[in-house]
């Protein structure tokens, strides 16, 4: 039997349970109701908040990742620039002058003062043979006859024809480094080498224009610093970072330094030398505005959340309560229904029952009369007196079962009408007269609070009058003697009046209220037709008017009769 | 003073029509409609006591038979059912006056007198 429909699949049953009459039903419904609505707004509130951060922060990143890229492969230029052209002077004076020039050590320190004046940053100039000695020197040390056989730059130049070394401190304590060139002649090999400053280097980084809180300088490949650091000392310490090796472009990448501090850090290494140039930029910094986008990102979610928690939350409540009304007003409306239904049917029953009593009720009492007429005319007729009372019994008898089939069909079928202005005042007062001996042989007192000036009512006197003695009957039922009966009345509003009958009886359980205006529901078992209520119930409603009963075992019994000022007697079996 | 008295029920008519002999009042019965014509016919009474739930002809088609014959002689009419209805509606068809069962001789005596008299 699974006929589900595609959505109630997908629901999952979520909202059927249409006939369930579990008392839970609506605290379910309102779960159900609630948990749908917060998944379908937050989830995409939600994605879209997650896509916006993400895009937010990749964009934000390209544009900072990008100029800090630019910016190192810039410095990375001008230092290879200023590098490859220290290296073109040294390559060309070495091939413009002979060995013999450069080992005549006047020849040599024309040649360097020539430099000097042109180019910046060379501290020394020297010729070296191929055993490694220095065999000229021009500069401010005294290196002549120094011997680099067993030194490694000097085997390597004499692999490669070039070296540039990493920076070195010379004796004055300057960080230096040094250039070499090696000459093949036919006669011989020899190397010619030149050290060079590099306070130039440091004017490079300068020239970056570097905010306090970054950091600029280059280290070699193993890791040590060639120009001092903001961050992480001076020269020849050693970079505390893992940086990638090998041949790239520059490269950007997140790191957290052991001082803790997060950074960015972008890599830019040397195509030509073994330097690689370190820019350092603390990520708080570069990322201020990112972390402002996200706070306000966060927070515009959390009060979304929260306010679409609370709306769902107020949303539902009041859907909820709407069905349960609804399904309240339908159930009464059902009910009274089923009431009609079991009146109307029983009125039939009832109708053709007293039908079909009165005709031999009739004859009982036509025979009965005629007894009793027979004797009156017998003066000789012996216990005369007894047998007029026995006859009188049964006339009298007959006469009861009359008033009852005629109430019950008078309950049955649509009774004549007859409208009159009524003061319902004083029609209570008219009705509660019946029930006078009874309230003084049993002390009840009754207690009348009729609104003075009470507007008169069009409508049926008997009916109202039999509306009321039922009432009150049931409340003089109700109560111990010295019980007290309250009578109110009041001007319910422009077209109804009101009039509501308490007593400080003995109450009734919820179960008997509820039952109190079905046909045949008696709890006074031999006493009761069962039939009173549901008269006067029939009654007021035809009338167009209601009655309501509220009541509370061992309290007390309060009816409510509301009637229209001109009553509308609907038609109605 | 005659009277017809028609009901289906022989003991009621029986008994009835032998209380108003013995109130001095000449009583014929009949327990069916066409019986009641006929008699109407014969021996034409002052006024005619008629229920209105008889089996074959009902006690409305007789009335109104009445009506049609000798529109001078008044009925009664008597009801079991509690509702007054039926009795307005036989008035509406020409009926002098109504009683629901079971009667009080005493009232049938009274209505009897009243709707003769206003006849004549």
């Amino acid at each position: 039997m699974n006929k589900l429909k595609w959505y109630q699949r997908l629901t999952g049953g979520f909202f059927l349970q249409p006939d369930d009459d579990s008392p839970d039903r609506y605290r379910i419904l309102r779960r159900n109701i609630v948990i749908l609505m917060v998944l379908i707004t937050i989830i995409p509130l939600f994605v879209m908040t997650i896509i916006n951060q993400y895009e937010y922060q990749r964009s934000i990143k390209t544009e900072i990742v990008n100029p800090l890229r630019t910016l190192a492969s810039k410095t990375k230029h001008s230092f290879e620039l200023f590098l490859e052209e220290r290296l073109a002077i040294v390559k060309s004076i070495s091939s413009l002058y002979s060995y013999e020039d450069f080992s005549d050590q006047k020849t040599l320190s024309r040649v360097f003062r020539v430099l000097i004046n042109e180019y910046c940053c060379l501290v020394d100039l020297g010729l070296i043979g191929s055993e490694g000695i220095q065999l000229s020197y021009t500069g401010p040390y005294d290196l002549l006859g120094k011997d680099y056989s067993q030194q490694s730059w000097f085997k390597e130049v004499l692999v490669k024809g070039v070296y540039i070394s990493d920076v070195f401190m010379g004796y004055r304590q300057f960080p230096h480094i040094a250039i070499a060139v090696l000459r093949r002649t036919e006669e011989r090999t020899w190397i010619l080498r030149a050290t060079i400053d590099t306070s130039k280097f440091d004017e490079l980084i300068a020239s970056m224009g570097l905010s306090p809180e970054s950091d600029a300088f280059l280290i070699n490949r193993k890791g040590s610093l060639q120009t001092a650091s903001r961050f992480y000392g001076k020269v020849l310490d050693s970079f505390p970072l893992s940086f990638p090796r090998g041949n790239y472009g520059a490269i950007v990448v997140e790191e957290t330094d052991p001082q803790g501090r997060e950074m960015l850090v972008t890599y830019a290494p040397f195509t030509k030398s073994d330097f690689v140039i370190v820019l350092v930029k603390l990520r708080s910094n570069v990322l201020r505005s990112w972390y402002v986008f996200r706070s306000k990102m966060l927070l515009i979610f959390i009060f979304s959340v929260v306010t679409i928690v609370l709306i769902v939350f107020k949303l539902t409540n009041t859907v909820v309560q709407r069905v349960k009304e609804a399904d309240e007003r339908r159930e009464l409306a059902f009910r009274e229904v089923q009431h009609t239904h079991k009146l109307s049917s029983i009125g039939q029953l009832a109708a053709g029952v007293a039908h079909e009593i009165n005709n031999p009720m009739a004859i009982i009492n036509e025979k009965a009369g005629l007894m009793k007429d027979l004797v009156e005319q017998d003066a000789q007729f012996r216990g005369k007196e007894k047998f007029l009372g026995l006859t009188d019994s049964i006339i009298k008898s007959v006469e009861r079962c009359k008033s009852i089939t005629h109430r019950l069909l008078g309950f049955a079928k649509r009774m004549e009408v007859q409208l009159e202005i009524l003061d319902l005042n004083e029609l209570i007062q008219e009705t509660l007269d019946f029930l006078k001996t009874e309230a003084l042989y049993r002390n009840i007192i009754l207690r009348l609070l009729l609104a003075e000036n009470l507007p008169l009512v069009s409508s049926d006197r008997g009916q109202l009058q039999q509306v009321f003695l039922n009432i009150f009957s049931n409340a003089f039922a109700a109560v111990e003697d010295k019980g007290e009966i309250t009578i109110t009345s009041w001007e319910e509003d422009l077209d109804t009046v009101g009039v509501s009958i308490q007593d400080n009886g003995c109450g009734m359980p919820e179960e008997t209220a509820r039952q109190v205006f079905e046909p045949f529901f008696t709890t006074k078992k031999q006493r009761g037709t069962g039939l009173g209520l549901a008269i006067t119930y029939g009654i007021v409603k035809k009338m167009g008017g209601d009655i309501k009963v509220d009541s509370k075992e061992g309290e007390g019994t309060t009816f409510t009769v509301y009637l229209n000022k001109k009553a509308k007697f609907e038609s109605g079996e | 003073m005659k009277i017809l008295l028609v009901d289906d029920e022989e003991e009621f008519v029986t008994t009835l029509a032998e209380r108003l002999e013995l109130r001095g009042i000449q009583a014929m019965a009949a327990t069916d409609g066409e019986a009641a014509l006929g008699l109407i016919e014969t021996d034409p009474p002052q006024i005619v006591i008629l229920d209105v739930m008889m089996p074959g002809l009902g006690g409305i088609e007789v009335l109104k038979r009445i009506k049609a014959q000798t529109p001078q002689i008044p009925v009664i009419l008597l009801t079991g059912r509690g509702s007054t209805q039926e009795g307005m509606e036989g008035m509406k068809l020409g009926a002098a006056d109504y009683l629901m069962k079971p009667i009080n001789i005493e009232e049938l005596i009274k209505k009897i007198q009243v709707s003769i008299k206003s006849q004549g």
